[in-house]
């Protein structure tokens, strides 16, 4: 802990003061000083916005957001890359989303699958390569469905992978997708979110109407990706309160799931920033409303089962969860406790994902600790300052490439009463298809900074010195080097799971043992401190 | 229950288009591993920023340690107009921020596929004034769809070479060292014979004190380790050149003998006891020299744990799969121990790569450009004692119920890879102590009760 911390105006400018003028003003608009002022009114940022060539990032591409993220934790679906090796080979396995398939269930995620594209397929075009590829892959696996992704290549040369997926279904009777993911095509790993949900929902949902298992409480989650195993938490959650979960968008999941999500009689978004159309269009089309959840932290869990709870207007499913929340809740209030002692008072900064950065700031509440800065990887203006801003964001020509679905209502399939219920309860103050973002959340002169590069990533560990820092894997040891534990949040750091009752409590564990670990205390020896104090450090016995 | 449960065993189809399981991945990684090699260089990606992205996260992941790399950024206009002005921009923005000593630009598919000119638009950067005074630009073509990662740190030191080597009239006395991709302990352990050796050179890439840096409370962005580009420059004046691993070294090799006169040999990587003999056979071919009696200690210890553990290795069935560099030597050493290499699997194609295995090894199982796929159905139908290669074969090993040698790259789950050397004949006593351990623990594990050993 540092005393004097410069104020965040001042911090930013010390941010951008070496960047060339015209950089200096973008960044300067995506970089605020937070103020929380009456009706939550937060300071416009700059997001979604390019990132300026030649600087190092911690972003990735669209692809990435589209293969990687969405549908990455999809069990039986072969995903095939088509493009040459190399994106197929990053994104093979390197985003511990966890399935269980059971003994004998299907299972492709540990499989990479690629058309391999060599040059005189980008001289002569690649799409009888994938049509092969694609055959291959149906002879040899007889999966339910097989997905196509684009990469930069191959959008440059034209392949058509739609076409490819077209023909490919016909002749094998199986459902086969393409995904126009091309790396260039978005900002950031956001406009892949928006390509996979798309064709999720054109290619898959509603194929399969029946209503199996309970008929009541049905409900969906959506952007809850099984990062080492919180959809495992949450998904024992709702069956101990009574929930019935058809699909989780898209952790552990299957296809069958999503074929049939269009059952469900609630959605509830948790990664509100890779799934919000998802929710929007369900409604539009089956009228199932939505909800905003957070299982990240003890009390946001609660306070979600809570609400879903609410939703169902039966007492017995309202009393039972209530029930185990307050259980729960005890539990960890003990395990906080001793935690919290031990971490009271400490600071964090956490520069990740698109959702992440904010749900994790409940966890660190519980901690007792500061939130000096936060920002995102890949968010949007809503994502910052809350749904209200949706009407006044500029379409621009990034957004503008992303195919918008024009979905209207099934006439078949729309659920009348589900949008009845909705009336009702909203009258009652229930509120639906809400998020008020991270910035109304966070303190007023905490710095809120969009797509942060790794020179302000360094520049703001000299000013701040937080005690943890939360980033990815590109930054993690940059950070550690300077002597700082940092948490990544998009894979974990292999720990886990994070999410509902038990994994909040894993979290405080990880935490106060990376706060307070004693290497970081012996970094230099003693004849190499600038003043000597004590010869060797003085370590702190570890919690039992 | 098993893990990779749809691999079928049996009768082996053919694919024509359908890679499952790579055993390679693409060439820009190669050449940002290749240019951090250079102290005071940022490598920079020309293209959209997923490939960086992914490639950073691919050398972090393998060494715990910064990777620091810049990127173009592509939009969808870049990509359609050309990606010229993103690199103009680029250039300018990162010599403000980052002040390196040499920008070491690499391109992708993207950039590839619409055929931005790296010399043209290097000349006009400087012809532009947006390379300041004393300044580097570098650059070398690295299309992912042609060859692999290998292939990619190939081309970037051939750019090394071509950008950053000064022609000489006269020549010095020392040697200009090109090792292929090996870890930053192993070219740390190939200075240690040239300096007991007596062998004045330049090393380049090295990538000794860059992967590795220790932790000091501050982030150091351009690490300690690195070739300097003065020192590289010299190469010129070599009397010779030494390239380890003809795959990832030839096309520098050439460059230096084309361009610039310098000659020299181009052998094995020096992996176990023949190939590292090879390499010093090269050292008194060109110097004359007496071999140290130290390194004659070393070699002549790991004669005697081979002699003295043979037992445990004679006839033991191994597969091994990645890069063609170390599958070559490797493959020989393997054989040196008495093993039996039954399948042998390289993403990277070439026929020399081919010749050359077969020579080695002309019962094996081989593919050269295949894939873990097929590597796995042959150990179904025909099952091994040992499985070497990268961090992507240990869901094989544990299906297969097989001991698994973490060897080559990536490996993402273990450590020790980045410290401790595998080259040279402390390299090679390593490598045969890891088998042991592997084989022995079996040992241990399966063993009836009444048989357990205490002495192995
Ligand atoms: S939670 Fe964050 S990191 Fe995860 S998918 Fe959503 S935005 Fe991405
Ligand atoms: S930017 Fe393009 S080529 Fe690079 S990883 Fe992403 S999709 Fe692949």
């Amino acid at each position: 802990m540092i005393e004097h911390r410069p104020d965040a105006a001042t911090a930013k400018q010390e941010l951008t003061a070496k960047y060339p003028s015209k950089l200096a003003k973008k960044r300067g608009q995506q970089m605020v000083a937070n103020k929380v002022e009456d009706g939550n009114v937060v300071p416009e940022v700059l997001a979604n916005s390019r990132t300026a060539p030649g600087i190092i990032t911690q972003r990735g591409c669209t692809y990435a957001g589209c293969k990687g993220v969405i549908l990455g934790p999809t069990r039986d679906i072969v995903n095939i890359t088509h493009g040459p090796i190399g994106c197929g080979f990053y994104s093979w396995l390197t985003r511990r989303n966890m399935t269980d398939p059971g003994p004998d269930g299907e299972n492709y995620m540990l499989y990479s699958f690629s058309s391999d594209l060599h040059e005189n397929e980008i001289v002569f075009g690649g799409e009888k390569k994938l049509e092969a590829a694609v055959r291959e892959a149906n002879e040899l696996f007889h999966p339910k469905a097989i997905s196509i992704f684009s990469t930069c290549p191959v959008g440059l040369i034209g392949d058509d992978v739609h076409a490819v997926a077209r023909k490919m279904k016909e002749e094998l009777g199986i459902n086969v997708f393409g995904f126009s993911c091309e790396g260039y095509k978005g900002v950031s790993q956001s406009a892949g979110h928006h390509i996979a949900n798309n064709q999720v929902f054109k290619h898959i949902v509603g194929l399969d109407d029946q209503v199996r298992g309970q008929k009541k409480f049905r409900v969906n989650l959506l952007g809850e990706y099984n990062i080492g195993g919180d959809a495992f938490e949450i998904e024992e959650l709702f069956k101990r309160c009574g929930f019935e979960l058809v699909a989780t968008f898209s952790g552990n999941s299957t296809y069958g799931q999503f074929a049939n999500a269009q059952t469900a009689d609630l959605n509830m978004v948790m990664c509100h920033r890779s799934i919000n159309y998802v929710a929007e269009m369900m409604e539009k089309k089956y009228g199932i409303p939505w909800i905003k959840v957070n299982f990240v932290s003890a009390n946001a869990t609660a306070k979600s089962l809570i609400k879903m709870a609410e939703y169902f207007e039966d007492a017995e499913l309202l009393a039972r969860t209530k029930a185990i929340c307050e259980e729960e809740l005890a539990k960890v209030e003990v395990m906080r406790k001793k935690y919290a002692a031990r971490t009271h008072g400490k600071s964090v900064v956490l520069f990740v994902g698109g959702s992440r950065a904010h749900h994790y700031q409940e966890l660190f509440k519980e901690l007792e600790m500061k939130v000096l800065a936060a920002g995102y990887e890949f968010a949007h203006r809503d994502d910052y300052e809350g749904r209200k801003v949706l009407p006044t964001i500029k379409v621009d020509a990034d957004s503008r490439n992303i195919e918008e679905l024009h979905v209207e209502k099934d006439e078949a399939l729309y659920r009348a009463y589900l949008s009845e219920r909705k009336e009702r309860l909203e009258a009652e103050g229930y509120t639906f298809s809400d998020y008020a973002g991270m910035m109304p959340e966070m303190d007023t002169d905490s710095l809120v900074i969009d797509d942060i590069s790794s020179y302000e990533t360094e520049k703001l560990i000299e000013l701040w010195k937080p005690d943890v820092f939360c980033a990815g894997i590109k930054e993690k040891f940059v950070i550690q080097k300077m002597g700082i534990p940092c948490k990544q949040l998009h894979n974990y750091d292999v720990g886990g799971p994070y999410n509902a009752f038990r994994g909040a409590v894993n979290f405080y564990r990880d935490i106060d043992r990376m706060a307070n670990s004693p290497v970081w205390k012996l970094t230099l020896a003693s004849w190499q401190e600038e003043s000597v104090e004590s010869a060797s450090p003085v370590l702190e016995p570890a919690l039992a | 229950m098993t893990l990779l449960r749809h691999t079928p065993a049996g009768e082996i189809k053919e694919r024509e288009a359908l890679v499952i399981n790579p055993a390679k991945t693409c060439q820009p990684i190669g050449a940002m591993y290749a240019s951090l090699g250079i102290h005071g260089a940022l490598p920079h990606s020309h293209g959209s920023q997923g490939c960086c992205s992914y490639h950073r996260s691919t050398l972090t992941r393998h060494y715990k340690d910064p990777v620091m790399a810049s990127t173009s950024s592509f939009t969808e206009g870049s990509a359609v107009f050309g990606g010229q002005a993103n690199l103009l921009t680029a250039i300018q923005t990162i010599f403000s921020v980052y002040d390196p000593k040499v920008i070491a630009i690499h391109t992708t598919c993207l950039s590839e596929t619409i055929g931005d000119d790296m010399v043209q638009i290097r000349k006009k950067a400087f012809d532009d004034g947006k390379v300041p005074d004393g300044k580097l630009i570098i650059y070398g073509n690295t299309p992912s769809y042609v060859g692999t990662h290998v292939t990619g740190y190939a081309n970037m030191v051939k750019g090394i070479v071509r950008d950053l080597v000064k022609a000489s009239e006269t020549k010095g006395e020392h040697l200009a060292v090109i090792p292929g991709w090996v870890e930053p302990c192993d070219m740390r352990e190939i200075k240690r014979y040239l300096n007991v050796l007596g062998v004045p050179f330049v090393m380049f890439p090295d990538t000794d004190g860059v992967f590795d840096a220790p932790m000091t409370g501050k982030h150091v962005f351009y690490p300690k380790g690195g070739a300097k580009v003065e020192d590289i420059a010299t190469a010129g004046a070599a009397k010779a050149s030494l390239s380890l691993g003809r795959v990832a070294t030839l096309l520098g090799s050439e460059e230096l003998s084309k361009t610039f006169g310098v000659e020299g040999d181009v052998v094995d990587l020096p992996i176990g006891l023949a190939a590292t003999d090879r390499m010093i056979e090269s050292l008194i071919k060109t110097y004359g020299l007496t071999v140290a009696e130290s390194i004659n200690d070393e070699r002549g210890k790991l004669v005697d744990l081979l002699s003295d553990m043979e037992q445990y290795l004679w006839g033991k069935k191994v597969a091994i799969f990645g890069d063609p560099d170390q599958l070559i030597p490797l493959t020989e050493f393997l054989k040196t121990m008495g093993m039996d290499v039954r399948h042998i699997v390289t993403g990277t194609e070439g026929n020399y790569i081919r010749d050359r295995l077969t020579e080695i090894n002309p019962t094996a199982n081989l593919k050269v450009g295949g894939d873990m796929f097929l590597l796995h159905q042959w150990m179904k139908n025909e099952p091994v004692d040992l499985l070497i290669g990268n961090t992507y074969g240990k869901y094989m090993a544990r299906d297969e119920d097989v001991p698994f040698l973490r060897f080559g790259f990536p490996i993402l789950d273990r450590q020790g890879h980045q410290h401790f050397p595998t080259v040279g004949y402390m390299g090679g006593i390593r490598l045969v102590e890891q088998i042991l351990n592997l084989l022995m623990d079996r040992i241990d594990r399966d063993v009836e009760e009444h048989k357990m050993e205490l002495q192995m």
